[in-house]
């Protein structure tokens, strides 16, 4: 598929405006369309998010019924809590290796899947059945498949003399972050597959070409020609990728819930707690704010890189 | 373009294949697994030698899911939420896409683009207000309340396909319509959304598989089984003294295996939709 009237009307609206310019009436067609989107994000993302921050500077507390407003108090708690800073580290821990682990399988399996071969189609459809299937599941899956004492891995693992006795994967603190990780990698890999593949494709093939006549293996070609071009669509795809990978929650909860001795507790779970457990929703919401506050410097620090990616290429 | 590969040796040739056979069973080997559980006795699951062909093959686990732990009803409930909640991004997304495609605005990519960075919120963050607010408005354990959420975490996403997908409708034909007299309105409803109904249902398709597999509010929010959708009801399959595997597998297959055949028989346009954005920046 083409899209080059994407870029046509691009330039088009580069031009102004004339119905504005002129703007003798406001022309309300898009506002009204546009009416029911900004409803719904306005109040169920921005509204929370603000209201999340007004309750952090509370020490609302649903089961005490308190509700006063303490200032700075919570995140003053925040920064000496040692479940916090616990559970911030396994979740840049865990962010950090499953977005690299993610980009580079990922990658690899895209420059696979350039190439013309028999059963493409299929094995792109195969890729989407991880991407497609309730995390719930996933985790419910691997908990099977890496079940302590009847599980696929440790039979496989003991067969093949890798280990001596069952591994009890996810209920060791030892194995358990390895484990939600192998998860998490196992789901997202193959739509990271499909974005980097998407970016591969439109490297015009006569690069590649003009490289192999001068004399370039495949190794340097690739080096040198295809992962320059490739370097903004990676930096997006991990970015997203990243985003996505901070609030992980629903692997760890199914799978673990944390544990074991809180050794897989990240932000979201011990947020999730906090407020539905604990019922403390003044001291969840500074948690949560904090969260927000390290997603936003995560996507500031990617964009960065981004710009300059794309200024190095000079686009 | 990249298709018009170059010719491959034999060695190269096997070398793709080894690979591409590594793909389809990484990526489809956890859940073939997880078919033949649902169809294995108890005992054979435990046995030292597991094996993947179901020996002696029961249907137990699935007569215990819909008998025994009703699953029927986490299944109906998701189909209700899962559905308004399509129908809802659909209408409120085509609108948005259209405005922000079509008509004259200024700034519409930082829009859009605002659009899109709301999609990237942490949940959690405004699990706790949206709690709050829902047990005000007596919309704790509703449908209501899972619809109205998950129509705004899924609108950035189908706004932005589905904005994609407009610019690439020639401008000409809306113009006709405006000319002979049609407001944006009905020039969106007769001329834009026939022309999209391809992309209109992958997109739908996108929309319904991200609010069926939505756990997160679903667990805060609704708290009895006449309302709890699938991944809340698959999460708290737990048996007293032992992990109902063979259940929760039979499970897994009924929520899964749905999703897997739409998907399949829609692979090339959700993979296009899915990755235009990245593509086109």
């Amino acid at each position: 598929m083409t899209r080059p009237v994407a870029i046509g009307s691009t330039l088009r609206t580069a031009a102004p405006s004339l119905a504005i310019v002129r703007g003798r009436r406001v022309d309300w067609a898009p506002l009204l369309l546009l009416l029911p989107t900004t409803i719904s994000l306005g109040s169920v993302s921005v509204y929370p998010i603000l209201d999340g921050f007004w309750l952090s500077l509370h020490n609302t507390t649903l089961s005490t019924r308190e509700d006063r407003f303490v200032g700075w108090l919570n995140y003053r708690l925040l920064a000496t809590d040692p479940d916090f800073w616990g559970a911030w580290r396994h979740t840049l821990e865990f962010t950090a290796i499953s977005t690299l682990a993610e980009t580079a399988i990922g990658l690899g399996m895209a420059l696979l899947l350039v190439e013309r071969f028999t059963g493409r189609g299929l094995v792109r459809a195969a890729m989407l059945i991880p991407w497609a299937m309730p995390t719930v599941v996933t985790s419910k899956m691997f908990g099977w498949l890496f079940d302590g004492q009847n599980g696929l891995v440790n039979w496989a693992f003991r067969s093949l003399h890798l280990i001596g006795g069952n591994i009890d994967w996810y209920g060791s603190p030892n194995t358990a972050l390895g484990t939600i990780i192998f998860a998490d990698v196992w789901k997202t890999t193959p739509f990271m597959a499909l974005l980097l593949l998407a970016g591969l494709q439109t490297i015009p093939y006569s690069l590649q070409e003009a490289a192999r006549i001068d004399g370039a293996g495949a190794w340097q070609t690739f080096w040198h020609v295809r992962l320059p071009m490739l370097v903004p669509i990676l930096l997006i795809a991990a970015m997203f990728r990243a985003l996505d990978a901070f609030r992980i929650f629903d692997l760890v909860y199914v799978l673990t819930g944390g544990g074991p001795a809180d050794s897989t507790e990240v932000l979201s779970t011990l947020t999730y707690k906090t407020l539905f457990s604990a019922l403390e929703f003044g001291y969840g919401s500074a948690l949560s704010t904090a969260m927000f506050a390290t997603e936003v410097l995560i996507a500031f620090c990617f964009g960065i890189l981004i710009v300059r990616g794309m200024r190095r290429q000079g686009r | 373009m990249a298709e018009v590969g170059h010719r491959r040796n034999g060695a190269q040739n096997a070398l793709f294949l080894a690979g591409a056979t590594a793909i389809v069973l990484w990526s489809a080997g956890p859940f073939l697994w997880q078919i033949s559980t649902s169809f294995q006795l108890d005992r054979a699951l435990v046995s030292p030698t597991p094996s993947l062909i179901p020996h002696p093959f029961i249907l137990q686990h699935f007569l215990n899911i819909f008998l025994v732990k009703h699953f029927q009803f986490y299944v109906l409930n998701s189909t209700i939420v899962a559905l308004s909640t399509t129908f809802l991004c659909l209408a409120f997304g085509a609108m948005a896409a259209y405005a922000l495609s079509r008509l004259k605005m200024r700034r519409r990519f930082g829009l859009l683009g605002l659009i899109l960075s709301v999609s990237m919120f942490p949940q959690i963050a405004i699990v706790g207000p949206l709690y709050l607010l829902a047990s005000i408005l007596g919309l704790l354990d509703t449908y209501m309340v899972l619809v109205i959420i998950y129509l705004a975490l899924g609108l950035p996403l189908v706004i932005w396909v589905l904005f994609g997908y407009f610019q690439t409708i020639p401008e000409e034909l809306d113009e006709a319509a405006r000319i002979d007299g049609a407001g944006p309105f009905r020039s969106l409803l007769l001329i834009i959304i026939p022309l999209s109904l391809p992309c209109l249902v992958t997109t739908g398709l996108l929309a319904f598989i991200a609010a069926w597999n939505e756990f997160m509010f679903a667990l805060a929010l609704t708290s009895t089984i006449a309302h709890q959708t699938v991944p809340v009801g698959i999460a708290n399959f737990t048996n007293l003294y032992y992990v109902p595997w063979g259940d929760i597998a039979a499970a897994s297959v009924v929520v899964t295996l749905p999703l897997v055949l739409l998907v399949l028989f829609f692979q090339r346009r959700i993979i296009e939709g899915l990755t235009q954005g990245a593509v086109k920046e």
